[in-house]
């Protein structure tokens, strides 16, 4: 990031939740770097920035899309950049239909499902697409691991001179047309004076001599729409030539110590390590349908070679259980039937459908939205075993969590057991972490676990053996995975697993031939045939020539910016993805300040700062091996090097489940129309038919209904506290920095509302109610959006009720309800409707009377908002023109009956 | 404890010879981004005691208050408004005006650093590349709002006024030219606590903390409790070439350590560079040594006046005026002898 | 305790020293004289990696009597460059702080309150639990047919805070006993 030009920070409060990473910022802004920070609140993160841009939060493909649409109106797109490495020539499938055709969905949407199918958004070939790689399984964002469903490697067609109107290109002119200035103005609060100095610090700032860079967190991902959000920006990095380039890029700032390594090696349902995913039943029953859904072999780019990192991760889990003749034990591995995630799986503990319940370091009474459902839900568990440092209210909701208070829930009906084991911390034991840009590092153990306390690693291998112990012997079919399992780690003197061990399996080894036994050094070293394993093909390096390369500590200040002997980043050691694109398509730095990556004809290979992210020898006008698939199909520029047909995708045919393209949609409990669209909300998204999940009547309740809840809150962390709170409210040092919950309200709302400065309010949502400080603020604004003001009120989520820790305060995640983005079942945490008055909360039961009371005044029940298609009969469908008043939304007469 | 001389040479004076560089911070407060690593840096490392009642404040971000006996890093946050800010723009003109260091023609050996300059193509910089003199002191466009951050510390000041009260020893001068309290010596009189001119040093009560509503007393080890606390600008960590804890600590640099010199070359220079943006509002305190406390060891930049962030604007030792009291003490008593001695003298009749 | 000189009392030291005022030298306690900060003491220093933030900062582990004793930013980190947030800063205080749990606790079904259990029985009682809870919600096969394979009768929540090579084996074990729903904060 210091080598940016221009640095725009959306979605992410840089310099509170990454305050060491954000020292890189302030070096580019000390080099001349212009950093503008677009976020609803001005945060410690402004307070450096050179601008601040308010935005309503939820609306940002709005300012994005503008932003496109500028760039390609204007003619200010970096053209040589889009023509070599990007799929804007490619043309797509004529039954192809935008939002702008149907007032918001895209072609294929099946409203019985609520999904879509994509074929028409395909790229257009010779021969139509083969029908059974068609998918109609329930969840295809889970299906496709990261590079999206494969395409088929038919010659694509395209207009290089970006004419047709099928060309995606003209496609994403049209899409964007109407995301205006004006537009922007409207929907997202944003003045054209600073709209326009947004789009001119991009552009003045990217380019041959110049890159711009965004960052974002989960100011973007926790969003119905959320992946798209991020979509946008990439869309628009790949427009202005910033994407593989120094300085450039977009910049996932992500919020836990190893959540990059729990998404790569993840615990997570509907993933394998190294991005493969879980077979799904009925398309995955066979191993080859399932290797094929990842990436055809006549595919270009690394996913052709799903088939060999499959079957690596089987030989390394099954060893020799896993044979040829058995497809590798692939059947072994169980099966999804759609989204497992957390939120589902709380829905169904309600329904008693779980016994058991693992947390290993994670509070979800306080950091998953719904607390009071997560609550419940762990009231009807048999048992659950909470492993962590202290007394997180995830393990003593049940003596003295809110429903506790409130009489909701008696402790003595709690039937659930709960097992209290106590964690070693990260000086207690030794392994790795990977943080947000992929950087392995390894730590040493410090000191011996006091007491009790032992590591995962520990704890896990003898769950492992104990399992294994009473199964012994079993004939039944079903146990074989757990009997079969390679679960041999040597255990030193204190019973302590040794996990270089463990980095060894996930780096991978050869199995058999001359080199048995050894570490394999790259991914490139695995084979399909069985003689090499590997936990984890990404991360094959890391302990190549069996040294610990993420334990590499040779200090900064003795090496150049790049640091490559620093620890160990994946893939190769690779530290900026996709650089090929910081050459032109002859190999040539784009200039000399921005000089990067580029091809060494005497050498005849790529060479530069960094490790190429690219086949070292294929040269730049290399046109690729039309017959091959996997790298050797690649030509000299398919820079993308992981996308089927080694392009950026400025359309993406395929891997997001609610449209190639990015499209604004309002939040569910948003009160404002869709100013572009009829289609209200994302069609696509997740949500749950319950009391305990119900929404705001948003739209549906202009009038009476909405004046329940007439404001909006958004919820952020402060730099003083960490998630939710079980690594900071029990330490004395931070929680005296930040001892109460507070929000934070505009003085105009102060005024409107009542509020004192840092006296109490009460916020009320269709969930819950709180009670939180009250700072009175000029860094909140209220925002002028179609014709209304906006009032976003700010609230922190670090607090829990309970007494163990320093302080306590009420948990804001207890007000958030569950809708879901459906690519990544991420639920919006940032925007929800409230109420909110002055004053503390009722306690007891009249808690649940003023939730209730709420609820019945807003006249809302388990399906409001739930409705996924907003668009009236042809008849009484509107267009809407920037700057007048919003039609009232007509009535679907269906709809009234129902009611 | 000693009578300070006019000018203390704050490293000889105190016997240490001129062997050792006085060491200093200097804290430039526009690139501070509040997180309070410092705070607890600081308090991490000399084992200080939580502090407060666990309540908000009731100061934008700010919980911790004040510097006292048991937090020794302070960050204060100001929100202002347009016009706050042009006042403070426009009475940093009239520093400058004044001819305050900090502004004038500059030759090409005291133009900013490189890490500080504009590289090619600053756009909406003006003026810091220009030639002496020729600077464009136009402001840029002025934003409607700012929140200043500011992490205050213990000023180890040239005349420092808890020294020179200080009846035991306990107090004394670094060979770093730094103000230290020996906790081993010090008896809890407290006088140094009314010699501070900025309220820094304080004694440290007994540590029980009462903490919100019923929760009880939160019970801890407070070492050296009773004595007098304070910033020891990490002396057990300079004696071993290390850097202090909230230095070291500093994610952007805000707080820096070295050498005095150094320091307040640097906060000038920094100064410079601000003003040559148009941003008059940056001034130092601290580097003048002929302040009322003969400049202090730690340089703060700031930007607007130092009531602002809750900081004396005139601090005074209060032994400056110690000779002129002792002769006007020594007139008047040598007045009371004489006539004394003339009642008696004339009483002999 | 050394042997107390006369010469050494700091008037004399006033006197025959630099330090006429007794302001510096010649008022030092042999305390003072004798400063030396706990991290040139301590056993060892271990290098490690920040346990909070996803930037990854380094850290160095200072050690004595086995206890941790210090934790600092590791200067030679080019990300971190020695620096550390308020968080990272006080991660001496996550190691040593008194409410940390070190026994392991157990609440029985319907009890109001903790009571010990031995690591040993509990980890027994875990395993039990989990098979119990794996066969009695069991899926062989979904309604068309098709092979599941699967248990939905466990859970598991948690991954971002602790090592990949520990989520690798939870990942490795959970999904070798069909138990699917394994999720963690990168979803929320």
């Amino acid at each position: 990031m210091a080598n940016a030009d221009c640095i725009i920070v959306q979605g992410s409060n840089m310099a509170e939740a990454h305050p060491v990473g954000f020292q890189w910022v302030m070096e580019a802004k000390a080099r001349g770097a212009r950093i503008i920070h677009v976020d609803p609140r001005f945060t410690r993160t402004t307070a450096n920035a050179d601008k601040h841009v308010p935005i309503r939060a939820g609306s940002d493909v709005v300012l994005l899309g503008a932003l496109i649409n500028h760039v390609l109106t204007e003619e200010l797109w970096f053209r040589e950049y889009v023509q070599a490495f990007t799929n804007a020539s490619t043309i797509i499938d004529e039954r192809y239909q935008d939002p702008e055709d149907l007032d918001g969905l895209f072609s294929g949407f099946d409203p019985e499902t609520g999904r879509y199918d994509p074929a028409s958004w395909a790229y257009r070939t010779a021969q139509p697409a083969d029908p059974s790689h068609a998918h109609d399984d329930a969840s295809r964002g889970e299906t496709a691991g990261a590079g999206g469903p494969p395409l088929e490697r038919e010659p694509v067609q395209r207009d290089e001179t970006l004419q047709d109107p099928r060309c995606v290109l003209q496609i994403l002119r049209r899409h964007y047309a109407r995301y205006t200035p004006e537009m922007v103005e409207e929907a997202c609060g944003i003045s054209r004076e600073d709209f326009a100095y947004l789009a001119r610090s991009i552009v003045e700032n990217s380019g041959r001599e110049r890159t711009t860079c965004f960052a974002y967190a989960v100011g973007w991902t926790q969003h119905t729409g959320g992946a798209q959000f991020i979509r946008a920006a990439a869309i628009l990095q790949l427009l202005m030539g910033n994407m593989g380039r120094p300085g450039g890029g977009v910049m996932a700032l992500r919020g836990h110590a190893t959540i990059q390594g729990s998404t790569d090696i993840p615990t997570l349902f509907n993933l394998l390590p190294g991005y493969l995913p879980m077979p799904m039943a009925g398309t995955h029953d066979r191993f080859e349908d399932y290797v094929e859904s990842i990436g055809t072999k006549t595919q270009k780019g690394f996913w052709a070679d799903a088939e060999t990192y499959a079957v690596n991760l089987l030989k390394a889990w099954w060893g020799d259980a896993a044979t040829p003749e058995n497809d590798w034990a692939f059947d072994y591995l169980p099966r999804l039937t759609g989204a497992h995630g957390t939120y589902q799986t709380m829905m169904a503990m309600l329904e008693g459908k779980v016994d058991g319940f693992f947390l290993l370091g994670q509070n979800p009474a306080v950091g998953s939205a719904d607390g009071r459902l997560q609550r419940l839900a762990m009231s009807h568990l048999k048992w659950m075993v909470v492993r962590d440092f202290s007394m997180i209210e995830s393990a003593t909701w049940w003596k003295e969590g809110p429903e506790i208070e409130s009489g909701e829930l008696r402790t003595e009906d709690i039937g659930t057991e709960v097992f209290f084991l106590p964690a070693a911390n990260h000086t207690e034991k030794a392994g790795s972490f990977t943080q947000t840009q992929r950087l392995v590092q390894w730590r040493h153990q410090a000191v011996p676990p006091p007491g009790d306390a032992v590591s995962e690693l520990q704890f896990l291998v003898e769950l492992g053996n104990r399992i294994r112990e009473r199964l012994a012997g079993s004939t039944d079919p079903r146990d074989r995975p757990l009997l079969d399992l390679t679960w041999d780690y040597p255990i030193d003197e204190h019973g302590e697993p040794d996990p270089e061990s463990v980095l060894r399996e996930i780096n991978g080894f050869h199995v058999s031939g001359p080199d048995a036994g050894r570490p394999l050094s790259s991914f490139a070293q695995m084979r399909p045939d069985g003689s090499t394993a590997g936990g984890c093909w990404i991360y094959a390096g890391v302990y190549a020539d069996g040294v610990n390369q993420a334990a590499r500590r040779r200090p900064g200040q003795e090496q150049d910016e790049t640091a490559a002997e620093w620890a160990w980043a994946w893939p190769a050691n690779r530290r900026i993805l996709y650089n090929r694109a910081s050459a032109d398509a002859d190999g040539r730095p784009w200039s000399e300040r921005k000089k990067y990556v580029w091809w060494d004809a005497e050498q005849g290979r790529w060479t530069g700062r960094d490790v190429p992210d690219f086949p070292v020898t294929k040269e730049p006008h290399d046109e690729g091996d039309p017959e091959a698939g996997g790298a050797a199909g690649l030509s000299g520029s398919d820079a993308f090097i992981m996308q089927s047909d080694g392009r950026g995708w400025l359309f993406a045919p395929s891997g997001l489940v609610d449209g190639p393209l990015p499209t604004h949609y309002e939040p569910v409990e948003s009160s404002i129309p869709n100013p572009l669209y009829d289609q209200q909300a994302n069609p696509t998204r997740v949500s749950f038919r319950s009391d305990l999940a119900m929404n705001a009547p948003g739209v549906d309740g202009l009038g009476g209904a909405a004046e329940v809840y007439p404001y909006v809150f958004t919820t952020y962390r402060v730099t003083e506290h960490h998630t939710a709170g079980g690594m900071s409210r029990f330490l004395p040092y931070l929680s005296e920095l930040q001892p109460e919950l507070f929000c934070e309200v505009s003085p105009e709302l102060a005024e409107i509302v009542g509020l004192e400065p840092y006296g109490w309010a009460t916020i009320v949502s269709p969930r819950s109610a709180i009670e939180a400080r009250v700072l009175v603020t000029r860094r909140m604004r209220p925002l002028p959006i179609a014709g209304r003001t906006v009032h976003q009120i700010g609230l922190p989520y670090h607090w829990a009720r309970g007494s163990e820790a320093v302080v306590e305060g009420d948990s804001v995640n207890d007000l958030i309800g569950l809708n879901l983005d459906a690519n990544t079942q991420i639920q919006n945490s940032k925007v929800t409707a409230c109420a909110i008055r002055p004053g503390r909360r009722p306690r007891g039961p009249a808690l649940a009377e003023l939730v209730a009371e709420h609820q019945r005044r807003a006249g809302i029940d388990a399906d409001t908002g739930d409705e996924k298609v907003t668009i009236p009969p042809p008849a009484q469908r509107r267009v809407h023109v920037p700057g007048e008043a919003p039609a009232p939304p007509t009535e679907d007469p269906t709809e009234e009956e129902d009611r | 404890m000693g009578l300070p001389s006019e000018h203390e040479d704050t490293g000889a004076g105190a016997g240490w010879g001129h062997s050792h560089e006085r060491k200093g911070f200097f804290t430039d407060t526009s690139i501070c981004i509040g997180c309070k690593a410092c705070e607890v840096a600081c308090k991490e490392w000399n084992r200080n005691p939580q502090d407060g009642d666990l309540e908000i404040l009731g100061s934008s971000y700010d919980n911790t208050g004040s510097l006292g006996a048991n937090t020794w890093r302070h960050v204060a946050f100001i929100e202002q408004d347009q016009e706050r800010i042009e006042q403070a723009r426009e009475s940093g003109r009239r520093l400058v005006g004044l001819g305050m260091p900090g502004i004038g023609p500059r030759s090409g050996a005291d133009a900013p650093a490189g890490a500080g300059g504009c590289g090619s193509g600053c756009g909406s910089r003006p003026g810091a590349d220009g030639e002496p003199g020729a600077a464009d002191r136009t402001p840029p466009d002025t934003p409607e709002f700012r929140w200043l951050m500011s992490s205050d510390v213990c000023k180890h000041c040239t005349r420092a006024g808890c020294l020179d009260v200080c009846p035991t020893g306990a107090l004394m001068r670094t060979e770093f030219g730094t103000v230290v309290v020996q906790s081993d010596i010090c008896n809890g009189c407290g006088t140094c606590v009314g010699g501070c001119p900025f309220g820094v040093i304080e004694r440290r009560d007994d540590g029980t903390i009462s903490a919100k509503g019923d929760r009880g007393r939160v019970e801890q080890d407070v070492p050296h409790h009773g004595t007098a606390n304070k910033c020891t600008l990490c002396y057990d960590r300079l004696v071993d070439g290390q850097t202090p804890a909230c230095a070291q600590t500093c994610p952007t640099t805000s707080i820096r350590f070295g050498d005095r010199a150094d320091m307040v070359d640097e906060a000038a220079s920094r100064v410079r560079q601000l003003h040559d943006r148009g941003m008059t509002e940056a001034r130092l305190y601290g580097a003048n040594g002929n302040d009322g406390v003969g400049g202090t060891g730690s340089v703060f930049l700031l930007l607007d006046e130092p009531e602002v962030y809750g900081l004396p604007p005139d601090p005074q030792v209060p032994t400056a005026q110690l000779p002129a009291m002792f002769r006007t003490a020594g007139i008047a008593a040598a007045g009371m002898i004489a006539a004394t001695a003339l009642a008696f003298l004339g009483g002999r009749r | 305790m050394s042997r107390f000189s006369p010469l050494e009392w700091p008037v004399l030291r006033q006197l025959r020293g630099a330090d006429p005022l007794g302001r510096g030298s010649a008022v030092t306690s042999a305390r003072t004289r004798a400063t030396t900060p706990r991290t040139a003491t301590a056993d060892r220093v271990v290098r490690s990696i920040c346990p909070y933030c996803a930037v990854g900062c380094g850290q160095r582990i200072f050690v004595k009597d086995d206890k941790v004793v210090q934790i600092e930013g590791d200067p030679d980190s080019p990300i971190s460059r020695g620096r550390l947030c308020p968080k990272g800063a006080a991660s001496e205080q996550l190691v040593n702080f008194p409410n940390r749990v070190t026994t392991v606790r157990y609440r029985a079904p319907h009890a109001t309150d903790w009571q010990d259990l031995d690591l040993d029985t509990a980890l027994d009682m875990i395993a039990d639990r989990f098979l119990e809870a794996r066969r009695a919600h069991w899926e062989d096969l979904d309604e068309k047919g098709h092979p599941l394979r699967r248990t939905m009768g466990i859970a598991s929540l948690g991954g971002a805070t602790i090592d990949n090579e520990e989520n690798y084996l939870a990942k490795k074990l959970f999904t070798a006993a069909g138990a699917i729903q394994m999720e963690n904060q990168a979803r929320i």
